[in-house]
């Protein structure tokens, strides 16, 4: 599948900022069965990028505004070819052993509720796999997707309480059941071409990779109760929400701010 | 220096500076209502005395009268207010902390001891007792004041807080002229009487000039020439010209220490030569009123000059 | 418990000869002039005191350190034993830092056990492989050192990330020189005055490569509300640099500036007393308003200095630390100068045992503790509180470790019925440039007013000395 994405974000301020610095992870890398073409990230107006890496191996691009600026039009878009792997990832970069992604974060927090709601799954299966696809089913069973349920902030915890979320808390709630059980898990942001012809998207994609021995990252999309096909291209990974934002930003002066987001992203079979 | 610093003295003196003002106000008003009632005019002097601190609109969101009471309340103590004498006195001295090494250890302690007295008066004393107590705030400006220029260096940190003495000076004589300006009109005399007469000594008392005036003038008190003190007399230590005078200068040694001038500078010295050709029949000729709106905005676009120029 | 007392040894009798002057002195002042002396004291600290108040939200409930006037003898032998083994101490540290933010040898070695390190929230996955200018990630330590005997020295803690106290040690020595000139006179005491000069040539050493001429060094606050603050204000007073919180620097294009009135400068080290968390809010704490945004990636690109370096705080930890005398042989190929305190990892089960078993013998820490808070002292908890800290510890093992209690050392200090022996430690401080390790000669003595008290931290009651190190 050869996916085209257009990822525009626009940051509209109430008065003119005096300078803006954002950390952008938007630019997806190549592994098997993942190959990006050409890839742009744009500023409109005055702002100057400078590319990096994380330490996670992840691309990143410093941006830096100067005011005074009342709006700040960020467009990444590219190509990126994908060939279905059924949701196993290889040759892509990692700089540390699994056992990093073990962590608890204040994002991947575990209630009580949470715990007992692992212990139904039989949690030390010997079979990994089974478990992950046990534990992948049970929370898309029980946890409804809604828009605007939840915000950036909402943990694991308390998105498990309300029974509801969007794909973020899918994945961070996934992300702490498989920790607790001993499965290195992490949070991955990326984008979904949906068949049912959604091109336009109000937001980027987010699920969920579990490290499984003899296997390897298994990604598994627990907002739709399945694993990443050709329609998913990984942008960046973190031990959660905050670790892969796509954007993570700071500014002084602007007064409220009104962000909206323009993201298409459209497939064509090779 | 750090921009964060520099604003923080220039603030500290600034609402050190409105502490005084407003106690010059408070008791000027206090006197004028001592009167017999036939010498009061029809806005009571307390009313005008809430106009003249800048503080009507939240005043009167909590007040329906402006009497000794609400007053003393309001302006003196509130912390509702962010301007009332007790909310300046806390704001100068977390500038002034936020910066102490900035400040000699005698004008931190002036400042802070002032803090510590005011926080232990008591707002239901007697008005005998009030009365020495807005004697008292005074007394403390006085003591930060001196403190200041007899302890700290000559150099940027210095220049800064009395750039915004000045700044407040100029602003709040500029504002007495706003609220009482009608009584000083020259035609005033003529349909004034006694009640003028008070109401011009309560101005000179409002900027301590009461005995100025007679050195300076020589003569009874005329309208046009408390105008003309108030304004354009540079013998006068609060008039807007004497400000204006202080403030250029204060701008310049920064200038020149920096290497570099900037909208300030030029502001400031535009507001100065425009009022150093000025006399006061021109003043009357173009408007007593439209001469101090004019003058108040020019005074705070230098602020937001300064502000822009140093200390953000 | 049997402590060592330094001024009379194990013994009853006559003093130590190090502290015969003092006891000389002691016993020379009549009751009258020792109260008068105390009351001097009280006077001239409620001054001080009132200095450290002022800068607390609330002056009220501000607390005050109580300072005792009789100093704490170090001999030359002893520091000289002493900052060998911080010096080495300090080294290891660095190395450590290094290599756990680096290749990981210790790991692969086996010299610790690879979760300990990967899963530990104080070692930062942010800055792995990206080492800071010339390989200092401990620039500034405060070494707590307790004394069980004549020559035995153990580490307690070794405070790598933003210690303090060190405002104490020089604000101790002037009040001293103040209050006992007579006593000061008869020793030759080794200057601690130099300590903020060295600091700042510290600062300057291990500023980027790429700087110009003289590096711009600033002390990075967190504000006047922090406890701290008094010191962050003297320490930026006496190096003569300013003291800036984070809404005075902003990163441009990867490097660092301060906003002054004559525009931007830039900056090439940062004292930070600013903890990891909250540095940077595109990196760390999204919600910190006292860090500066981009901070990191300037960091990163090489532009500025951070002092600590970001994930400094793994070397302190607790369960990292009982591994310090095998990292000590593994990076440096000798023996470690300085004891650690034998330690229960509670994370090992056999451990764990014993600890549970021994409850109302040991001292149970937190890993990630300070303070003195979250700590169990068992000969002196009650049945209720070892109750309270078994299920602690049942609950979440390794979160914990466990010490035997140390018979700390006992210094001569005036209490409400004259002079008694009261337990003391020592947080000497270790400052580590691109060239050279310096140690100034003293440091903070903290005392345990309380009698037979061992906890010594002033959040829970302790008191302050002087520490003479003795040039003769």
């Amino acid at each position: 599948m050869r996916l085209r994405i257009r990822h525009s974000t626009v940051y509209a301020y109430e008065f003119p900022i005096r300078s803006a610095v954002q950390l952008l992870r938007m630019t997806p890398r190549d592994h098997e069965g993942q190959y990006v073409g050409a890839w742009r990230v744009e500023i409109e107006g005055e702002g100057r990028l400078r590319a990096g890496e994380d330490s996670l191996g992840n691309v990143t691009h410093a941006l830096y505004v100067d005011g005074p600026v009342s709006k700040i039009r960020v467009t990444v878009h590219g190509e990126v070819d994908v060939v279905e792997t059924h949701g196993v990832v290889r040759g892509a970069i990692e700089r540390f052993s699994p056992e990093v992604f073990l962590r608890e974060t204040s994002l991947t927090d575990l209630t009580p509720d949470m715990l007992a709601f692992l212990a139904e799954l039989d949690p030390q299966g010997a079979d990994r796999l089974a478990f992950l696809h046990r534990l992948m089913a049970a929370l898309f069973a029980r946890i409804e997707f809604r828009a605007g349920a939840t915000v950036t902030e909402t943990t694991a915890g308390q998105a498990f309480l309300q029974k509801q979320g969007v794909c973020q808390d899918f994945a961070h709630m996934f992300v702490a059941l498989a920790r607790r059980a001993g499965v290195p898990a992490r949070y991955v942001s990326g984008h979904l071409f949906r068949h049912e012809g959604a091109i336009e998207q109000e937001a980027a994609h987010a699920w969920a990779e579990a490290f499984v021995p003899d296997v390897g990252w298994i990604g598994f999309d627990v907002a739709n109760g399945v694993c990443p096909t050709d329609c998913y291209v990984r942008v960046a990974v973190g031990l959660d929400y905050l670790g892969a934002a796509p954007v993570r930003g700071s500014r002084t002066g602007g007064g409220r701010e009104n962000m909206e987001v323009a993201l298409s992203v459209a497939g064509k079979v090779q | 220096m750090l921009s964060r610093a520099a604003d923080a003295l220039f603030w500290t003196a600034r609402y050190v500076e409105r502490a005084d003002f407003l106690a010059r106000v408070i008791d000027a008003a206090s006197r004028m209502a001592a009167l017999p009632s036939q010498y009061q005019g029809s806005s009571t002097e307390w009313e005008s005395a809430v106009s003249t601190s800048g503080a009507g609109f939240g005043f009167y969101g909590v007040y329906g009268d402006a009497n000794e009471a609400t007053v003393r309340d309001y302006l003196v103590f509130s912390l509702d207010n962010p301007s009332s004498i007790r909310s300046c006195l806390n704001t100068a001295r977390a500038n002034a902390r936020s910066v102490r090494t900035a400040l000699t250890s005698e004008t931190w302690e002036a400042l802070n001891t002032a803090w510590n007295e005011l926080n232990s008066a008591d707002p239901a004393m007697s008005g005998e007792a009030f009365s020495r107590f807005l004697d008292w705030v005074k007394g403390a400006a006085l003591l930060i004041d001196g403190a200041a220029r007899r302890t700290m260096l000559r150099n940027d940190a210095y220049w800064f807080f009395r750039l915004g003495a000045a700044l407040e000076r100029a602003d709040n004589t500029a504002r007495i002229l706003d609220v009482k300006y009608h009584l000083l009109l020259p035609e005033s005399e003529a349909v004034g009487g006694s009640l003028d007469y008070f109401q011009w000594n309560a101005i000179l008392r409002e900027v301590s000039a009461h005995t100025a005036y007679r050195w300076v003038y020589r003569d009874t008190i005329r309208p046009w020439l408390v105008a003309d003190l108030l304004t354009l007399n540079r013998q006068m230590p609060r008039s807007l010209i004497s400000c204006y005078e202080d403030a250029s200068r204060r701008l310049d040694l920064l200038g020149d220490a920096y290497g570099r001038r900037g909208p300030s500078q030029k502001l400031a010295r535009a507001t100065l030569s425009k009022l150093a050709g000025l006399r006061i029949d021109d003043v009357f000729a173009q408007g007593l009123h439209e001469f101090i709106q004019q003058f108040l905005n020019d005074n705070s676009r230098l602020g937001a000059a300064i502000h822009d120029q140093y200390l953000t | 418990m049997n402590a060592f007392d330094e001024m009379q040894g194990t013994g009853a009798g006559a003093a130590r000869p190090l502290y015969e002057r003092v006891a000389r002195w002691l016993s020379e002042s009549p009751p009258e002039t020792v109260a008068a002396r105390r009351a001097q004291a009280e006077l001239f600290f409620r001054r001080i005191g009132i200095t450290f108040a002022v800068y607390g939200e609330s002056e009220q409930t501000e607390r005050l350190i109580p300072f005792d006037i009789i100093p704490r003898l170090i001999a030359r032998d002893e520091w000289a034993l002493l900052s060998k083994g911080l010096k080495q101490r300090v080294q290891v540290l660095n190395r450590f830092l290094n290599d756990i933010y680096g290749p990981q040898d210790c790991i692969r070695a086996g010299i610790l056990p690879a979760d300990l390190i990967l899963q530990n929230p104080q070692f930062r996955l942010e800055v792995v492989g990206r080492p800071p200018p010339h390989g200092v990630y401990v620039h500034v330590a405060g070494v707590d050192i307790v004394r069980t005997g004549e020559r035995d020295f153990y580490v307690l803690e070794d405070n790598a990330r933003t210690p303090s106290g060190v405002s104490y040690m020089l604000e101790n020595r002037e009040a001293m020189m103040r209050l006992a000139p007579d006593l000061h006179a008869r020793y030759r005491v080794a200057p601690v005055e130099t300590y903020p000069d060295q600091l700042l040539a510290t600062l300057k050493s291990v500023a980027p490569r790429g700087a110009r001429g003289d590096p711009t060094v600033v002390l990075l606050t967190p504000g006047r509300f922090n406890s701290a603050f008094y010191e962050h204000s003297f320490l930026a007073d006496k190096l003569g640099i300013e003291l800036v919180e984070g809404s005075d620097l902003f990163v441009r294009d990867d490097k660092v500036f301060m906003r002054t009135t004559q525009g931007p400068q830039r900056v090439d080290v940062i004292y930070r007393r600013v903890d990891d968390d909250f540095i940077d809010p595109l990196v760390f704490n999204p919600n910190s308003m006292l860090g500066v945004a981009g901070l990191m990636s300037a960091s990163e690109a090489g532009n500025v200095t951070l002092a600590n370096a970001v994930g400094a705080g793994i070397s302190d930890d607790k369960a990292v630390y009982s591994y310090m005398p095998e990292l000590t042989r593994f990076y440096m190929g000798e023996e470690p100068l300085l004891n650690n305190v034998p330690t229960w990892r509670c994370r090992e089960p056999s451990a764990l045992a014993y600890v549970l078993d021994h409850l109302d013998e040991l001292v149970v820490k937190e890993v990630a503790g300070s303070g003195g808070y979250g700590m169990l002292i068992g000969p002196t908890a009650s049945k209720t509180e070892i109750e309270t800290f078994r299920r602690k510890l049942s609950a979440s093992p390794e979160q914990f470790i466990a010490q035997p209690t140390l018979a700390l050392s006992t210094c001569p200090t005036f209490v409400g019925a004259g002079v008694a022996p009261r337990h003391v430690d020592l947080r000497p401080f270790v400052l580590t440039g691109a060239d050279e390790v310096h140690i100034t000669p003293g440091g903070l003595t903290r005392v345990a007013l309380v009698e037979g008290s061992l906890v010594v931290n002033s959040s829970q009651g302790g008191g302050a000395k002087d520490t003479w190190v003795l040039d003769d």
